[in-house]
């Protein structure tokens, strides 16, 4: 069944966005990412403007985020308190990441930037995930107790709070600075940041990973939200339809991954997640070093992403 | 002073109209419903004279062209082994959409001396002006627009598309894709003799969204706060609908 997106301006089948959406949905709901590093570029593949992809894209972040909280919060996994300290260092790191993206749009190359930006991190992130949890799968199963975390600088710095539900006792500071990086890096890559986010809070917060899944949830829904307003009012650039057909399937798609997510070992999770986020970095970096089949590319005069 | 040039040009011209057309189309307008599929126009008429047929044969030549933008090109370059963009060069206007249908080859039925009056062509109806001087091979960047909008099927040309019976009747039918913008479509249609335009014919075809389209498209436009304010409301109580349609499920 073909649709018409009012404002995309193309056509397309709707039981294939019902399915992308879904497929993203149970991946959001499993590991706590928004999805938007995967739907992007898939969005971008079959023929969505980039602009609108980016844009709507945040706006179905907000409604699979938020299932996938509620589910989160009937097991009491979600920290509150965590979330809150993160968002506030996330918005204000958010306004800070637009303000440096326009910045690197009059430049120009803002594209490279960004594709560098994903491969870099993507690379990092999921290469760190994957051998840090092969090692506790394999430290498991020789029967070694897991080892508790040091407490390292961390664990010094003034301002200190009781996260009851992470089960920690550290400084706010921590939290907030994770808060400020993701959402500069959110605003300028044009996703919800959860990636970043969840190895972010397991490595450096030390949290527990079946907390980390319901606060990044919570903590993205007030960042794309914010992100989906400001590409409402600044760019029109958001397509209620296209989001109305992702996310349909992405909000069931996300109770069903938050089933899924529960019943899997925390390791095997991480594992899971590390080597998606190095499937998609490899894809992003052959782009950029294989020789493209068309070396010229269209864009609006004077906008897009 | 150019305009009065042309102008003249035109009425020295009008003594060689001796033929007319006479258009129909099968539609006018085109709706852009949510369903909206591509849509097929037939484009048919006849050429009315008064006085007898003179030798040659005649061709028809039907144009479709779409709102025209600016369009910036961008081309990549290996540089430090990663494949960026290097340069980029503003079309100033090239349409959205553009057909050309015509009833022989179209070497045969236009010279290029009047393609380039009338910008009959693909090449002729993209217009760019000035690229920056720092850019080599300006044409190449036309020349991309050309190839990346035929690949995708947003240009096309159509030859031996439109057939002509008697010298009089024509007809043709263009198809218009899926994925069309908003805009006012110019139709024209010319006829040739010989290579030279005898005659010409414009027209539009009014292609609009409509409905629900229409009401979703200018929301984002003059209320965007609400329009992104709607857009939430649904993400929230979509996100919040799923989670207890499963906890209902799970309890029945």
């Amino acid at each position: 069944m073909q649709i018409y997106l009012p404002i995309a301006e193309v056509s397309v089948n709707a039981f294939l966005l019902l399915g992308l959406g879904g497929m993203v949905g149970v991946l959001s709901g499993m590991f706590g990412v928004g999805g938007g590093f995967l739907m992007t570029p898939l969005l971008f593949f079959i023929g969505i403007p980039p602009a609108v992809a980016v844009a709507t894209e945040a706006n179905q972040i907000v409604a699979s985020s938020f299932s996938g909280v509620l589910a989160h919060l009937k097991r009491k996994t979600v920290d509150l308190k965590m979330g809150t300290v993160l968002l506030i260092g996330g918005l204000f790191g958010a306004a800070v990441g637009v303000v440096l993206f326009n910045y690197l749009k009059a430049l120009g190359q803002v594209d490279l930037l960004v594709k560098l930006c994903y491969v870099v991190f993507l690379g990092i992130i999921g290469a760190m995930m994957f051998f840090e949890s092969l090692r506790a799968i394999r430290n498991t199963k020789r029967g070694k107790p897991p080892q508790r975390k040091k407490h390292g600088w961390v664990h010094k710095l003034p301002f200190k709070m009781r996260f009851r539900t992470s089960g920690l006792y550290i400084s706010a500071i921590p939290p907030l600075i994770v808060g400020v990086c993701v959402g500069v890096l959110a605003a300028i890559m044009g996703v919800g940041g959860g990636f970043i986010m969840v190895p972010a809070m397991i490595y450096i917060l030390g949290m527990p990973t079946k907390v980390v899944v319901g606060t990044s949830l919570f903590q993205i829904i007030f960042v794309t939200g914010f992100t989906t307003m400001l590409h409402a009012t600044t760019n029109y650039t958001v397509d209620i339809v296209l989001a109305v057909l992702l996310l349909v399937g992405g909000v069931i798609g996300a109770q069903i991954g938050a089933r899924i997510g529960v019943k899997m070992p925390a390791e095997q999770l991480r594992i899971l997640l590390a080597i998606m986020v190095l499937a998609v970095c490899g894809k992003l970096a052959f782009d950029l070093l294989v020789m493209p089949s068309e070396l010229y590319s269209l864009g609006g005069a004077g906008g897009g992403h | 002073m150019l305009r009065l040039a042309a102008l003249l040009a035109c009425m020295a011209a009008l003594p060689a109209m001796a033929e007319e057309v006479v258009l129909g189309l099968s539609r006018d307008k085109v709706a852009i419903t949510t369903n909206f599929d591509g849509s097929e126009i037939l484009v048919f008429g006849a050429v009315k004279r008064e006085s007898p047929i003179v030798d040659g044969t005649l061709d028809v030549i039907v144009a479709i062209s779409g709102p025209s933008e600016a369009i910036d090109v961008r081309r990549k370059e290996r540089r430090f082994g990663i494949w960026i963009n290097v340069e980029s060069v503003v079309v100033d206007a090239a349409p959205s959409y553009y057909t050309v249908a015509t009833t022989r080859p179209f070497s045969e039925v236009l010279t290029s001396v009047e393609d380039l009056r009338h910008g009959v062509s693909i090449p002729r109806a993209i217009r760019s002006v000035g690229a920056p001087s720092t850019v080599k091979d300006a044409q190449a960047y036309t020349d991309a627009v050309i190839r990346i909008r035929k690949a995708s099927g947003a240009y096309s040309v159509q030859e031996g598309a439109v057939t002509l019976d008697e010298q009089t009747l024509f007809s043709t039918s263009i198809t218009l894709p899926a994925n069309l913008t908003e805009g006012d479509y110019a139709t024209r249609i010319l006829l040739t003799r010989g290579g030279r335009v005898v005659s010409e014919f414009e027209t539009v075809i009014d292609v609009r969204k409509v409905g629900l389209e229409r009401w979703l498209y200018s929301l984002s436009r003059q209320q965007p706060f609400w329009y992104g304010i709607m857009s939430l409301a649904i993400a929230i109580a979509a996100g919040w609908g799923a989670s207890a349609a499963f906890q209902f499920l799970r309890r029945g």
